[in-house]
C-alpha cells in the first residue's frame, strides 16, 4: 500500500508497480481510496499481486510506503506479520525506531543518483523491488517505454533512481523476508481500470462522438477519448452541462454516427429528460453512469451501488432501455461493445452502470480480443437509400425497428419528433397512431431485447446450500470469498452483469437455482438492497438474507468471508 | 433548383393571424432563393409554436426538447459539416429554458443558424411571461406584472461576440427573408431574433405596436463590424427598434478548428475496428 497526501504522486507509484507486475505476468489488482481534493488530505493506493487470479481488496498490508505521518498513524496497525513500512524520515519529519520501519532517503537518493528530487517516486518503486529481492530488468524496460518520448536522459536518470532505491533497500533491510513466487504462465498481462476499459470498448465499437461534462467517477472516459480524438476519426466535446451532453450525443446519433455520453448519478439526473427523448425518437445512444455515494453531492470520490433502481426507472414515459453492469475491466470492455450493438440494433438508449470502485480499480487481464467484438452498421446510407421509393423514419414494421437513414445522404427526408408522431415523424394527436407507436417502439422491441440479454453467471456446485447473488463490481470480492469457503461448505455465487431487462430463463433457469438453495443472500453496496428489490419486483422471489455496505467503501475479502460463512 | 412547391409541408396548426405564417413564408422563400434542397437541409426545433415550423415545410427534421435545439444542432454540424443546420426556437425556448446553450453556442461559434421566433410571450402554454416580455406586463402568472428586466438577446449576443447578430420582424417579410439569407451565407454562428406578434396572448406588442417602432438600419449609418457601435445600437429597444444586421465578425468557426473534420465530414469517414485496435497495446 502507498499512502500520502493528494499530489504526492502515490498514484504514479501504485500504477507503475501494478503495470510492472502485470508485465511480469503476475495477476494484479489495485484500488484507490482518495478524497475530493487536489492537494493534502489522506489518500491511499493498494496493490495486490499474486501467481493466481485475484480480483478484490483485502485487509492486511505487507509493504506500506508511507509518504507522510498520517499514513503511518492510520495504517501501521494493518501490517501483516513480517510486514514492513518504508518511508523517508526527512520527508515524513519523524524517525521511527520500531524494527518494522525501514528509513529509505527517497529524496536524497533521487538527488544523488538522478540529480533531481522529482525522481523520488522512482526511488520508492526501486526500493519495493529491492525489498522483495526482485530483478530490476523489467522495471528498467518499463521506465524506458514510459519515458523514452521525453528523451534518453530522462530514461537513464529514472533507471539510476530505481537502482539507487533497490540497492539501498537490499543493503539496509534487515527484516526483508519476503519470498516472491514465480508468476503464472499467462504471458504478459494488460493493466487497466474499469472506466478506461469502457472508453477503449467504445472506441473499438465504432463510437465516433462523445460529449460529456466532467464528473467523478466518469471523467476518465472523457480524458481517454479526448486524447484518442487527436489521432482517430472521433469528435469529443466537453459540453456546457449534462443536459447539453446527452442532447449532443442524440444529435450526433441522428446525424449518422455512433455516439455516447458519460456522467455520474448527479449528472444523469440532468440527462434524464434527454434519455426520454432518445426513447421517443428511437435514437441510439450509449450512456455511462458512474455511481458514487449520494444523495446530492454525497461522497464525490467514493463508491456505492445506490443508483440501480434510479437508472432502471429514470425518465418520464415508457420505453425500452438496456443496462449493463460489468464486474471487471474485461467485462466493461466487452459489455460496452454489446451496449453499442444493442443500442444501434434496437434504436434504444443503452446504459453502462459502474461504481467508482470498479471505475478506478486497475486490474491485470489477458489481452482483450477484437475478434470477440461485434460491429455491424445497421444504418441506411447512400447506396441502399437511393433504391428505396419512399422512406418513413418511423414506419411500422414487424419487429418494431425501422432502419435509421442518414439525413442528407439521399433525397429522402429523415423526420423525427419528441411529440407523438406518425410513421413519417410528423406530430399527431390521434389514439390509433399512439397505440401503434407504443406497440412499435416499446412492446415489440422489449421481448426481443430481453432475449438478447445473457443470463447471470453461476460459480459453484450444482445444488448449493448457500447461494449468494451480486451484481456489477462485487463479482471479484464475492467470487474470491466463495472460493475461500467452498472447501468447508456448499456455496455458490450468481453474478448478474446484464441486468436490464432481466435476462430470460430459457438458456439458464437461474430462478430454479435460487428456489433450490437452502440459504439465499443478496450482497450489495447500498443500504436498501436495490437489486434484491428489483428481483422481487420482476419475479416475486425474496432473498433470505441481505448484506449491505453503505459507508462509501468497497467490501473487503475478509469481511465477506466472515458474513458468508455458514 | 428547388421551387416553392418543394417546400410545401403539413397544414399549420397555428392561430389565424399568427406571425409565424409570415416567418414560414420568409423561411421557404429564402431557402428557394439560396438554392437549398429540402433534403440538403437539417432543421432542429424546440418546443413551443416555433418548434412546429419544420413540420409545416419540408426538410430533415429533429424536433427535440424544449430549450435544447442548440446542443442537438451543434452535434449534427460536427458530425456532418457538409449540411446547413438551422435551429428554430422560441423566446422562452432559447432564452429561458435553453439560455446556457445559447451562451455556449456563441462562444463556440459553431456554424449553426439560430432563428428565434420572439413574440415576447409564451404562446403554447397560454400567455405567461417570457424572458423578453416587457417589465410590468400583466399575465395570469405574473400578478404584479413582470418584475425582472427583459432580456435583450441582441445586446447579449454582441456582448458575447457572436459572429452574426441580426433582428427582423415578421410584418416586414421581404426584409426578413433577406436577413435569413444573409445569416445562411455567413460563415459561423448566426442569430436572427425575429420579432413577431402573438394575436391571442400578447396584447401589448401587437403587429401595430411593432410596425410603429421598427426601422431598417441604413448601411451608411452603421458599420456592423464596429462592435462598440453595434452594442450601442443593440441597446435601442423601445420607441424605436432597429432591424437588420447589427453585428458581424470573422471569428474562426468551431468545426474548422477540429483537425479530424478538416476535410471530410465525420459521417462520411470510414470506420474499421482495425484502425483503432492498436490502442489495446498501450495497456501492456
Amino acid at each position: 500500500m502507498i499512502g500520502g497526501q493528494a499530489g504526492q504522486g502515490l498514484q504514479t507509484i501504485g500504477s507503475v508497480l501494478g503495470k510492472l507486475f502485470a508485465r511480469m505476468s503476475y495477476q494484479v489488482f489495485s484500488h484507490q481510496d482518495y478524497e475530493s481534493r487536489i492537494r493534502g488530505g489522506h489518500n491511499f493506493y493498494q496493490v495486490r499481486f499474486s501467481d493466481s487470479p485475484i480480483s478484490c481488496s483485502r485487509r492486511g498490508i505487507d509493504i506500506l510506503i508511507a509518504l507522510d505521518k498520517t499514513t503511518v498513524q492510520r495504517h501501521e496497525h494493518e501490517l501483516n506479520p513480517g510486514g514492513l513500512v518504508i518511508y523517508d524520515s526527512e520527508a515524513v519529519k519523524e524517525k521511527y525506531e520500531s524494527p518494522v520501519f525501514l528509513d529509505v532517503p527517497f529524496r536524497q537518493l533521487a538527488e544523488e543518483a538522478a540529480g533531481s528530487r522529482l525522481m523520488e517516486n522512482t526511488v520508492a518503486v526501486g526500493a519495493v523491488m529491492g525489498i522483495m529481492g526482485m530483478d530490476l530488468k523489467p522495471l528498467e524496460k518499463l521506465l524506458s517505454d514510459t519515458f523514452l518520448r521525453k528523451g534518453q536522459d530522462i530514461v537513464d536518470r529514472n533507471v539510476a533512481a530505481a537502482k539507487a532505491g533497490s540497492d539501498y533497500a537490499e543493503k539496509y533491510c534487515e527484516r526483508c523476508e519476503f519470498t516472491v513466487t514465480e508468476p503464472g504462465e499467462g504471458g504478459r498481462l494488460m493493466f487497466l481500470d474499469g472506466a478506461t476499459a469502457v472508453a477503449l470498448g467504445a472506441l473499438l465499437s465504432g463510437c465516433r462522438f462523445y460529449a460529456a461534462y466532467p464528473m467523478t467517477p466518469s471523467t476518465g472516459i472523457l480524458t481517454y477519448l479526448a486524447a484518442a480524438s487527436k489521432k482517430h476519426s472521433l469528435v469529443v466535446e466537453q459540453a456546457e452541462d449534462e443536459i447539453a451532453a446527452i442532447n449532443m450525443a442524440i444529435g450526433a446519433s441522428y446525424a449518422g454516427v455512433r455516439a455516447m455520453t458519460g456522467t455520474a448519478g448527479g449528472g444523469f439526473a440532468l440527462m434524464v429528460e434527454g434519455l426520454s427523448l432518445a426513447g421517443m425518437t428511437e435514437t441510439p445512444v450509449v450512456i455511462y453512469v458512474g455511481m458514487r455515494p449520494a444523495p446530492a453531492t454525497g461522497f464525490p470520490t467514493r463508491t456505492e451501488q445506490g443508483d440501480l433502481l434510479y437508472v432502471t426507472h429514470a425518465a418520464h414515459g415508457e420505453f425500452p432501455r438496456v443496462i449493463m453492469a460489468p464486474g471487471t475491466p474485461a467485462e466493461a470492455f466487452y459489455l460496452t461493445n454489446k451496449a453499442f450493438d444493442l443500442a444501434e440494433k434496437y434504436q434504444v438508449p443503452a446504459i453502462i452502470l459502474m461504481d467508482q470502485y470498479l471505475a478506478d480499480s486497475e486490474w491485470s487481464l489477458p489481452e482483450l480480443e477484437t475478434s470477440k467484438l461485434v460491429y455491424r452498421d445497421y444504418r441506411l446510407r447512400t447506396e441502399e437509400l437511393d433504391t428505396l421509393k419512399a422512406y418513413k423514419r418511423h414506419e411500422f414494421t414487424d419487429s418494431g425497428v425501422t432502419p435509421l437513414a442518414e439525413p442528407g445522404a439521399s433525397r429522402h427526408l429523415v423526420v423525427t419528433d419528441s411529440d407523438e408522431h406518425d410513421e413519417e415523424g410528423h406530430i399527431v394527436e390521434d389514439a390509433e397512431t399512439r397505440i401503434k407507436m407504443v406497440e412499435k417502439r416499446l412492446l415489440k422491441k422489449l421481448l426481443q431485447i430481453k432475449s438478447e440479454m445473457s443470463p447471470p453467471r453461476y460459480y459453484g456446485p450444482e445444488r448449493p446450500e448457500t447461494l449468494v447473488a451480486c451484481w456489477g463490481s462485487n463479482l471479484g470480492v464475492v467470487g474470491e470469498a466463495v472460493k475461500t469457503l467452498r472447501d468447508g461448505q456448499s456455496i455458490g455465487m450468481l453474478h448478474f452483469n446484464e441486468i436490464w431487462p432481466l435476462p430470460c430463463m430459457e438458456e439458464f433457469d437461474w430462478m430454479n437455482l435460487l428456489d433450490g438453495a437452502g440459504r439465499t443472500i443478496c450482497l450489495e453496496n447500498n443500504a436498501t438492497s436495490q437489486f434484491a428489490r428489483l428481483i422481487r419486483m420482476e419475479t416475486g422471489f425474496e432473498f433470505d438474507e441481505r448484506i449491505n455496505r453503505y459507508d462509501g467503501r468497497p467490501f473487503l475479502l475478509e469481511e465477506v468471508v466472515e458474513k458468508l460463512r455458514a | 433548383m428547388p421551387e416553392l412547391e418543394d417546400y410545401r409541408g403539413q397544414i399549420p396548426a397555428w392561430c389565424p393571424g399568427c406571425g409565424n405564417f409570415q416567418l414560414l413564408k420568409a423561411f421557404k422563400q429564402a431557402m428557394v432563393e439560396l438554392g437549398v434542397e429540402p433534403h440538403g437541409l437539417i432543421v432542429v426545433s424546440g418546443i413551443g409554436q416555433a418548434g412546429k415550423l419544420p413540420h409545416y415545410t419540408r426538410c430533415n427534421t429533429f424536433n427535440g426538447l424544449h430549450g435544447r435545439t442548440l446542443p442537438v444542432a451543434t452535434a449534427i454540424r460536427l458530425v456532418n459539416h457538409g449540411m446547413p443546420v438551422i435551429a428554430e426556437a422560441g423566446d422562452g425556448d432559447c432564452y429561458g429554458e435553453g439560455g446556457n446553450h445559447f451562451l455556449h453556442a456563441m462562444r463556440r461559434n459553431i456554424n449553426v443558424k439560430l432563428f428565434v421566433h420572439d413574440n415576447q410571450i409564451y404562446g403554447l402554454t397560454k400567455g405567461q411571461a417570457s424572458p423578453t416580455s416587457g417589465q410590468g406586463m400583466m399575465t395570469k402568472t405574473q400578478p404584479f406584472g413582470v418584475l425582472p428586466e427583459n432580456l435583450n438577446p441582441v445586446a447579449l449576443a454582441v456582448a458575447m461576440n457572436a459572429s452574426f447578430v441580426a433582428r427582423g420582424f415578421t410584418g416586414d417579410t421581404d426584409f426578413l427573408k433577406e436577413l435569413l439569407k444573409r445569416a445562411m451565407e455567413h460563415r459561423g454562428f448566426a442569430l436572427v431574433d425575429i420579432l413577431q406578434n402573438c394575436v391571442v396572448f400578447n396584447k401589448i406588442n401587437t403587429s401595430k405596436w411593432y410596425k410603429e417602432r421598427v426601422y431598417h438600419i441604413k448601411a451608411d449609418e452603421h458599420d456592423p463590424t464596429d462592435r462598440e457601435a453595434a452594442f450601442q445600437l443593440a441597446l435601442e429597444f423601445g420607441e424605436r427598434i432597429p432591424t437588420g444586421v447589427i453585428y458581424r465578425n470573422d471569428r474562426p468557426v468551431f468545426e474548422d478548428s477540429l483537425p479530424v473534420i478538416a476535410t471530410d465530414p465525420l459521417v462520411k469517414q470510414p470506420y474499421s475496428i482495425e484502425d483503432v485496435a492498436g490502442e489495446i497495446q498501450a495497456f501492456f
